[in-house]
């Protein structure tokens, strides 16, 4: 359990379905290390404080905000970013429908939106509007397009009898 | 953010050595408090024992029938967990009113009891702060102090608990169930946080080298009645100006026969006063009754300049979650419009 001042810590993280090793000091971030040691940028820093969603992934099937987590502690998790939700040729179906609803304007609480709806839809508890709107508070949109992320959400929900056939 | 030394606890015994050893240690579980007050230089920790790998991850049943929920269990967990949703749904309602999804799933029930106020001057290193630095002074008590104290509050500290499921715990008579050197130590909910008085920078009653091994509610109390009522600026994901934890039972002939009610947003820690109380039991469940109880549990409320709305927006609060407990019509923590 001893460790000297300030060493670094070997790490490892299955992201996206690919393992994924790094060397990080205690102080870095789940975030840092997804965005400046493995450049996946698509996971925001909005507030770096737990506070706006912009930072949310999935860890392990749930969603948390990766702004509060060190990665040496949760070294072992499996992550989903957005780099890992749809592809080029095919739109994951919260991305298709955001598109059509107009869930977005400048797309920087994008990526947490929609892992953050991801996380909302497996947890299978929202089933009204209001419930929706509820579970989606820990994801802050400044250009306010709150109305369309709902509609989006509502649509794909319906159309998901079965969470887990989400992909 | 200081640079610290992580060590990884293996074993409940471990951990309480390594505290032993590193007096300004502090252990890491969810983080989610944790890490934000490190990101601000509010704590400033040389160590972190990280806890996850700890087997306190359980929900079970005690002997006496009530519930014993692990440290680490996430705060998301206790509100989905059947048990907690059948027979303590004050609980679940009060923890699903409080932070965001992403926050519930990763923070932890002890991250949750050992959280800190979010007094804008404690989290703020440039101002003084008697719980942060102490003797430094506390520029809330002229300052912005809005969302402080009305109850139990000292000169040298106006700051609030900012709990929800703190607040429901106390109102169910939960009792945190703690290891140290020397064994096992229960502690009543209502003990484990503590007034600031002329030490502000104790939040609780734990002592340094002990670990929160996790929580027990009471048995089943059968036929509760409850309602969890939070009044806050912003519809979601705010912390609490005031809010109101109502667990009740009536008997056959409608009077009150069971009457635990608390306050979160108040004070320093979840605010109860057993004494009115007990003045309810016996009596019908009335507004006017709710009313002189509302009245007593307030009667020491003391304002700050800005806050003199919190002791009358506090009394209707408590009426008004009493209600919806006797109504058996509980405050829905999705549909917000109060009924």
């Amino acid at each position: 359990m001893a460790a000297a001042p300030n060493t670094a810590h070997r790490v490892a993280y299955t992201i996206n379905g690919v393992i994924r090793v790094a060397t990080v000091e205690p102080g870095v971030t789940l975030l840092d290390l997804l965005r400046e040691e493995f450049d996946l940028t698509g996971t925001k820093k909005g507030c770096d404080h737990g506070q706006c969603g912009a930072c949310t992934v999935l860890m392990n099937g749930h969603r948390i905000n990766s702004c509060l987590v060190l990665a040496v502690s949760r070294s072992g998790s499996v992550v989903t970013t957005i780099e890992g939700i749809g592809t080029s040729d095919g739109l994951h179906p919260l991305q298709e429908a955001f598109v059509k609803h107009d869930a977005l304007q400048c797309g920087y609480c994008t990526p947490g939106q929609i892992c953050s709806a991801i996380g909302l839809i497996s947890e299978g508890t929202a089933k009204t509007r209001d419930e929706i709107r509820e579970g989606m508070s820990g994801n802050l949109c400044r250009c306010g397009a709150y109305t369309g992320i709902v509609d989006a959400i509502e649509e794909v929900m319906a159309a998901v009898s079965d969470a887990e056939s989400l992909p | 953010m200081k640079r610290f030394t992580y060590v990884r606890a293996v074993s409940i015994d471990q951990a309480i050595e390594s505290l032993s050893v590193h007096p300004d240690a502090k252990l890491l579980a969810g983080g989610t408090n944790l890490v934000d007050l490190m990101k601000y230089d509010v704590a400033t920790p040389t160590t972190i024992i990280d806890i996850n790998d700890l087997p306190l991850r359980e929900i079970s049943e005690t002997a006496d029938g009530g519930l014993r929920i692990g440290a680490l269990v996430t705060n998301s967990d206790v509100a989905v967990h059947p048990s907690v949703a059948r027979h303590y749904p004050l609980l679940a309602s009060a923890i699903l009113a409080g932070a965001s999804a992403q926050l519930r799933n990763a923070a932890t029930v002890a991250g949750n009891l050992m959280q800190r106020t979010r007094c804008s001057y404690f989290y703020d290193v440039l101002t003084p702060c008697n719980k942060r630095a102490p003797g430094s002074g506390c520029p809330a008590r002229p300052g912005l102090n809005r969302n402080h104290a009305i109850l139990g509050a000292s000169e040298l500290c106006v700051a609030t608990h900012p709990s929800d499921m703190c607040v429901a715990l106390a109102a169910i008579g939960a009792t945190i169930i703690v290891q140290g050197p020397n064994g096992l130590r229960a502690i009543p909910l209502a003990d484990f946080h503590r007034l600031p008085g002329d030490a502000p920078e104790k939040d609780t009653t734990l002592f340094g080298n002990e670990v929160i091994l996790g929580i027990e509610l009471p048995p089943v109390l059968e036929h509760h009645r409850y309602s969890y009522l939070k009044i806050r600026d912003r519809l979601s994901y705010a912390f609490a100006i005031v809010s109101a934890a109502v667990w009740l039972t009536i008997d056959d002939e409608a009077a009150i026969s069971t009457a635990q009610i608390a306050l979160g947003g108040v004070a320093h820690k979840p605010w109860r006063n057993t004494a009115a109380e007990a003045l309810l039991i016996g009596r019908p469940a009335s507004r006017v009754n709710f009313e002189q109880f509302a009245s007593m549990l307030l009667s020491g409320a003391v304002a700050l300049s800005e806050n003199d709305f919190k002791i009358d927006l506090a009394r209707r609060t408590v009426v008004r979650a009493l209600e919806q407990a006797a109504s058996r019509t509980p405050q829905s923590q999705s549909d917000k419009r109060i009924h």
